[in-house]
């Protein structure tokens, strides 16, 4: 049986990241992209806990409730473009939203 | 699951799923302040309104459409390279964090978890916590302003 350690968690964290590189490059949907956004978050706040966890110290977990309160932030703001843009164009898809193209 | 499903709903629905994981995954690493929150804020605030925000630019034409963007074999690509620097460097570096493991655990303190977040929310990172408070604000104002047909 072997303990959970540092390592395992940095490495589910890198996955999480890759997932949501993924899925903010490759999808044409905004809504999922600004999800796979907070999945990247997550990935981010794992780390912090992690280190907190092995170091014994308490500000890996305050910095987290930051990296959330941003989520917050970066979600209403993002929603709230989305349905003014939905609202514009009639669109979600990313690369149909082409006004700064020529 | 989140960014492979066509229906928007069932890609937020995977994302709750994951969320919740990473929660217990806070849980087990004595966090249970942020285990809340993640609960609380994430979960109950965020997925709302991402689901609410689904709810409202009805995605029927956009889940008939192609999924994919064109440049997704070079996005692809670069994601697998990013990955195996990720993998090769914490596998190199694994070896570094066995100084940390074996003091693992909670803090050496008579106070609990949320008692300790908040001496040090509120002692050494006040400024930083007000800067947040007030990015909330304009996130808020932001947004009504943004979502509103006409000020």
């Amino acid at each position: 049986m072997h303990p959970v350690t540092t390592v395992h968690y940095l490495a589910l964290s890198a996955a999480l990241l890759l997932i949501g590189t993924v899925g903010v490059l490759t999808r044409r949907n905004v809504v999922i992209i600004l999800m796979s956004i907070e999945l990247i978050l997550n990935a981010v706040n794992i780390n912090l806990i992690a280190f907190a966890y092995a170091l014994k110290q308490v500000n890996g977990q305050v910095f987290a409730i930051f990296v959330i309160t941003d989520a917050v932030a970066e979600a209403a703001v993002g929603l709230g473009i989305l349905i003014a843009l939905f609202r514009n164009k009639e669109t979600v898809l990313a690369d149909e939203i082409d006004l700064l193209k020529w | 699951m989140t960014i492979t499903r066509r229906n928007a709903v069932h890609g937020a629905i995977a994302l709750i799923v994951s969320l919740m994981g990473v929660a217990g995954l806070y849980l087990m690493q004595n966090a249970e302040f942020l285990f809340a929150v993640q609960i609380v804020l994430y979960v109950g605030g965020i997925m709302v309104l991402f689901l609410f925000v689904i709810m409202l630019v009805n995605l029927d034409q956009a889940a008939r459409e192609r999924q994919f963007n064109r440049q997704w074999l070079v996005a692809l690509a670069a994601v697998a390279a990013v990955g195996a620097q990720l993998a090769y460097f914490i596998y190199r570096g694994k070896d570094a964090f066995h100084i940390a493991e074996g003091a693992a655990g909670q803090v050496a303190s008579a106070l609990g978890n949320t008692e300790q977040v908040a001496d040090s929310l509120f002692s050494e990172y006040l400024l930083p916590f007000e800067l947040a408070s007030v990015l909330l604000l304009v996130a808020v104002v932001g947004s009504v302003v943004m979502a509103k047909k006409r000020i």
